[in-house]
C-alpha cells in the first residue's frame, strides 16, 4: 500500500494499481487540468497543462524534499511518499500561461463550432485561464479539410495533444493520422491519398478535447447542450459496447462510447456509432396491421394486440400445439425474450421456441489493442439462447432447422420476432412461409416475411427501449431508453407483457429480478445490473470507480451547464 | 423549504386606516384621474390616439423590442451563423434553427432554417442579447397582425424581409462589424 501526499490530503494506493498523480490525485477529489494525457494511450506530456509541484517525502525522517521545477503530472507515478501541490501559485500561473500560449493560435470560432459545450480549452479557460485575453486578435474562421469519410479537420483549433495520432497508432493500428512541420506550424493530417477510414476512425473525433476533428455525420446537426445522454448499449455486434445515446425532443443525434474496462474500454467501432439511420427511417413500422385479404387494416393499440392473441389461441387449438412455434429474435433484449417465452408456454404448452437468425457478417475483426468488431451481428445470442434453453431444455432449435419444418409443414402458425436494423429476409425465404395458416411479424421494418404475414406487430429500436443483453463473453448489461417509440408503437416488453395479461407499464428491471429467480443463468442479476456490466459467466467482472465511467468527449462525466458559463461571460466583460 | 423555516420572511397585509374603511376617499381619487383626464382631452390636449391613424412616437426606436428581424451581411446574405445562442436564451422557446454547412466559400455554417413563432415570443430580447454577430435585432414593428396561427410563424425568408422593410428607418446597430470570415483568417 502506497501512500500519497496530495495538497496535504494523504490517500492510499494500491502498489499494483499503477496510477500517475492524475489520477491519484482524482482520488483524492484534486482535478488536474491536462488535454493530450488518456487514460488508453501513451504518455507524451507535450501539452504542458498537467505541470504540477511535486516531492519525495524520506520515510524515517517525515522531510520532503521537492523538485525545484514544474513537473507533468501524467508522467509522474504515484509511489509510496510522492507529495504532490497542485494549487499554488508556480502551478497555477503555468495553467495560466498555458492556457494563453493556446488560446493565441486559437480561431475563437465558438458560435460554430461543434464541440463548444464540451470544449476543454473553453472549460479548462473559465477555470485556470486568464480572465481576460490580452492578446487583440480577432475571432476567425478555421482551415478545414476532410481526413475521412467520418472525420473532418479545422487546422486552426487544434492544440496539437497528439491524441488522434496516437490513436491511429495504438488503439485502431491503422496510423494514419500524422503531425505535419514543426513549431507554431504543426499540423495534423493524412499522408495524400491515404484517408483515416477504418472502422474505429470515429473515435478520434470523441478523442479531440477541442473543435479540431469533427464527425462528418453529426457536423452541425445539434448544439451538444441541447443534448440528453441515455446510457445504453451498442447492438449491432455481440461485442455489446457500452455506450451513451445523444438525443434531443426524441431525436437520436449521436451514439458515444462509454467507459466499461469490460467491454470496450473507451472506444466504438463506426457500425455502432455512424449507422444508426434505422431508427428515423421512414418505412418503420408504426401500427399493429391485420391482413383482410390483400387490404391491410390498422388496429388501434390494446385491441391489436387481443386479435394477435386471440388468433394464436385459435391456431394453438386448431394445430396441436407443437405445430406452433416463436422465433426469438437475437435483437430481444433478455427481459422481453423471458415475457414472450412465458407467453408462448402459457398460450400453446408445446409450441416450439426457435432461435432467429444470428446474422453472420465476414470474420471478428481485431484491431491492434485488441478491440474487436464481432463477426455475430446481433447483440443477444447467449442471452435468448439462456431463456431458451431454461423454457425448453431437450432441443435446440435454429433458424435453418426451423425454416425446414416450416416448409415440410411441420409447422402450421408461427410468431416471428425479427427487430434487424436491416431488411433481413428476401422474398425466396419469405415464400417458404407459404403452408403457414398463421404467420405473426413483430419487426421494424417492412421485410418481405412481413408483408406475407396475416398480422404485423411493429417493434422497437434499441434507442426507444429498456433490457438487457448478454454479450459474446456472457458480460449481461442494461440498457436504458433514450427517445420514446416512434408513435403508433410501443416498446416489445410492454407488447409481450399485454399478451401474457400483465397489467401496468414494463419495468424491465422488476422483469430482470424476476428471471433471475426463475432461470438460474441470471441469478446474479438478482439484485440488479451495475453501470459496468456483470458476467453471467466467469462470475467476475472489473468494477470501475465512478468518476472513472462516462464518455471522453469531456473532462467531467456530466455535461456543464452552459447557463452557468453564460453567466461568467457577462461579468468577465462587464 | 417548510413553513416554519427561519428563512422565510413573513410579510403582513397593512390594515386600513380610518379613510380607506370609509371607502368614499379611494373611490373620489380615482375618479379625479378620470375627470382630469375627460377635460384634457375635451381641451385637445389629451391622451386618447386615434391609433391606425396617429402612429405613435417613440423615444428611440431603436431599443424599442418589436417584431424580430434577420440582418444581412455586405453581400445580401444572412449575417446568422447558426449558433444557437439566441435559441439557448430564449426563454419563451420560440426561436427554431437547422444549422448546415454554409454553401459560401468564406463562411462555414449557416441557418438553412431559421423560424420564429411570434406567438410565443414574449419580446424580452434576449436573442438579440445573446447573439455573436448581431445578425438579430428586435425592431420598433409592434402592431403584429395575423389571420392565423400558421401566418405567424416566420421563417428565414420572412424575418429577412422585414431587415430589408425597416432597414432604412432603423440602421443595423453595428453595422461596420463583418460576421465571422476567411478573410480574417489565422496568422499561419
Amino acid at each position: 500500500m502506497a501512500i500519497i501526499t496530495v495538497d496535504g490530503k494523504d490517500i492510499e494506493v494500491r502498489d499494483d494499481e499503477r496510477l500517475n498523480v492524475i489520477q491519484a490525485a482524482d482520488r483524492a477529489g484534486v482535478e488536474i487540468p491536462f488535454y493530450c494525457w488518456h487514460p488508453g494511450l501513451s504518455v507524451v506530456a507535450s501539452c504542458r497543462m498537467c505541470l504540477i509541484e511535486t516531492g519525495q517525502k524520506n520515510k524515517e525522517t517525515g522531510k520532503v524534499d521537492m523538485l525545484p521545477k514544474l513537473v507533468p503530472a501524467c508522467q509522474t507515478p504515484a509511489k509510496d511518499g510522492t507529495v504532490v501541490i497542485t494549487n499554488s501559485e508556480k502551478v497555477k500561473a503555468n495553467q495560466r500561461f498555458v492556457q494563453e500560449g493556446l488560446l493565441l493560435d486559437h480561431p475563437v470560432d465558438c458560435s460554430i463550432c461543434d464541440q463548444a459545450g464540451e470544449c476543454w480549452l473553453q472549460d479548462y479557460y473559465f477555470d485556470y485561464g486568464h480572465q481576460q485575453r490580452r492578446a487583440d486578435i480577432k475571432p476567425f474562421t478555421s482551415r478545414r479539410r476532410d481526413l475521412g469519410e467520418h472525420v473532418t479537420l479545422f487546422v486552426d483549433r487544434c492544440v496539437m495533444c497528439s491524441r488522434c495520432v496516437r490513436f491511429t497508432r495504438e488503439v485502431s493500428g491503422g496510423g494514419e493520422l500524422q503531425v505535419i512541420d514543426r513549431g507554431s506550424h504543426a499540423e495534423i493530417d493524412i499522408f495524400p491519398g491515404f484517408p483515416i477510414d477504418d472502422k474505429m476512425s470515429g473515435n478520434v473525433n470523441d478523442l479531440c478535447p477541442v473543435g479540431a476533428l469533427c464527425s462528418q455525420d453529426f457536423l452541425y446537426q445539434q448544439r451538444v447542450w441541447f443534448m440528453q445522454p441515455h446510457n445504453s448499449v451498442c447492438t449491432r455486434c455481440s461485442t455489446g459496447c457500452s455506450i451513451q445515446i445523444h438525443e434531443n425532443q426524441e431525436h437520436l443525434y449521436r451514439v458515444q462510447p462509454r467507459y466499461n474496462p469490460n467491454v470496450n474500454d473507451w472506444w466504438m467501432c463506426d457500425i455502432g456509432r455512424f449507422e444508426n439511420g434505422y431508427v428515423h427511417a421512414p418505412e418503420r413500422i408504426n401500427s399493429v396491421k391485420r391482413r383482410n385479404d390483400s387490404q391491410w387494416e390498422n388496429l388501434l393499440w390494446p385491441q391489436g394486440l387481443l386479435a394477435v392473441a386471440s388468433a394464436w389461441t385459435e391456431a394453438a387449438l386448431r394445430h396441436s400445439s407443437e405445430k406452433l412455434a416463436v422465433v426469438f429474435s437475437p435483437f430481444l433484449t433478455c427481459e422481453e425474450a423471458f415475457l414472450l417465452a412465458s407467453y408462448a408456454k402459457q398460450a400453446s404448452p408445446k409450441a416450439r421456441l426457435v432461435l432467429g437468425k444470428v446474422p453472420i457478417v465476414d470474420e471478428d475483426e481485431t484491431f491492434k489493442k485488441g478491440f474487436c468488431i464481432r463477426a455475430e451481428r446481433c447483440p443477444n445470442r447467449r442471452g435468448i439462447e439462456a431463456i431458451l434453453s431454461h423454457f425448453q431444455p431437450d432441443a435446440a432449435v435454429g433458424w435453418g432447422d426451423f425454416i425446414a419444418q416450416v416448409e415440410s409443414g411441420a409447422i402450421r402458425a408461427a410468431y416471428v420476432t425479427g427487430n434487424y436494423p436491416e431488411v433481413w429476409n428476401d422474398d425466396a425465404e419469405a415464400a417458404k412461409f407459404e403452408k403457414l395458416s398463421l404467420l405473426i411479424v413483430h419487426d421494424l421494418l417492412p421485410t418481405p416475411l412481413a408483408r406475407r404475414a396475416q398480422f404485423v406487430v411493429p417493434g422497437v429500436t434499441f434507442a426507444e427501449k429498456d433490457g438487457s443483453y448478454v454479450n459474446h463473453a456472457g458480460l449481461l448489461q442494461s440498457a436504458s431508453w433514450g427517445i420514446r417509440p416512434l408513435e403508433g408503437t410501443q416498446s416489445d416488453g410492454q407488447s409481450f407483457g399485454q399478451l401474457l395479461g400483465r397489467r401496468g407499464l414494463f419495468q424491465a428491471a422488476d422483469v430482470m429480478q424476476e428471471l433471475a429467480k426463475v432461470v438460474p443463468f441470471f441469478a446474479r442479476a438478482a439484485d440488479g445490473v451495475p453501470e459496468a456490466g456483470l458476467n453471467l459467466v466467469s462470475g467476475t467482472e472489473k468494477t470501475p470507480r465512478t468518476t472513472e465511467l462516462g464518455t471522453v468527449t469531456h473532462p467531467t462525466p456530466t455535461f456543464r451547464s452552459v447557463a452557468s458559463q453564460l453567466v461568467e461571460i457577462d461579468v468577465q466583460t462587464a | 423549504m417548510k413553513s416554519d423555516d427561519p428563512n422565510i420572511q413573513w410579510v403582513k397585509e397593512p390594515q386600513l386606516g380610518l379613510t380607506g374603511r370609509l371607502y368614499l376617499t379611494p373611490v373620489i381619487d380615482g375618479l379625479t384621474t378620470t375627470l382630469k383626464h375627460l377635460f384634457k382631452t375635451a381641451s385637445g390636449d389629451g391622451f386618447t390616439r386615434q391609433f391606425p391613424e396617429e402612429r405613435p412616437e417613440f423615444g428611440n426606436p431603436l431599443i424599442y423590442r418589436g417584431v424580430h428581424r434577420l440582418n444581412k451581411d455586405q453581400q445580401g446574405r444572412v449575417k446568422c451563423v447558426a449558433c444557437f445562442m439566441c435559441a439557448t436564451a430564449c426563454p419563451a422557446h420560440c426561436i427554431d434553427i437547422i444549422g448546415a454547412e454554409s454553401p459560401w466559400e468564406d463562411r462555414e455554417k449557416y441557418p438553412q432554417s431559421f423560424v420564429i413563432d411570434e406567438l410565443r415570443c414574449i419580446f424580452c430580447g434576449m436573442c438579440e442579447e445573446a447573439c455573436p454577430v448581431d445578425a438579430i435585432e428586435l425592431t420598433s414593428l409592434f402592431d403584429l397582425t395575423g389571420a392565423s396561427r400558421e401566418e405567424m410563424i416566420f421563417d428565414k425568408e420572412k424575418l429577412l424581409s422585414v431587415f430589408d422593410a425597416t432597414v432604412e428607418q432603423e440602421p443595423m446597430r453595428t453595422a461596420g462589424r463583418k460576421p465571422l470570415t476567411q478573410a480574417d483568417a489565422s496568422p499561419h
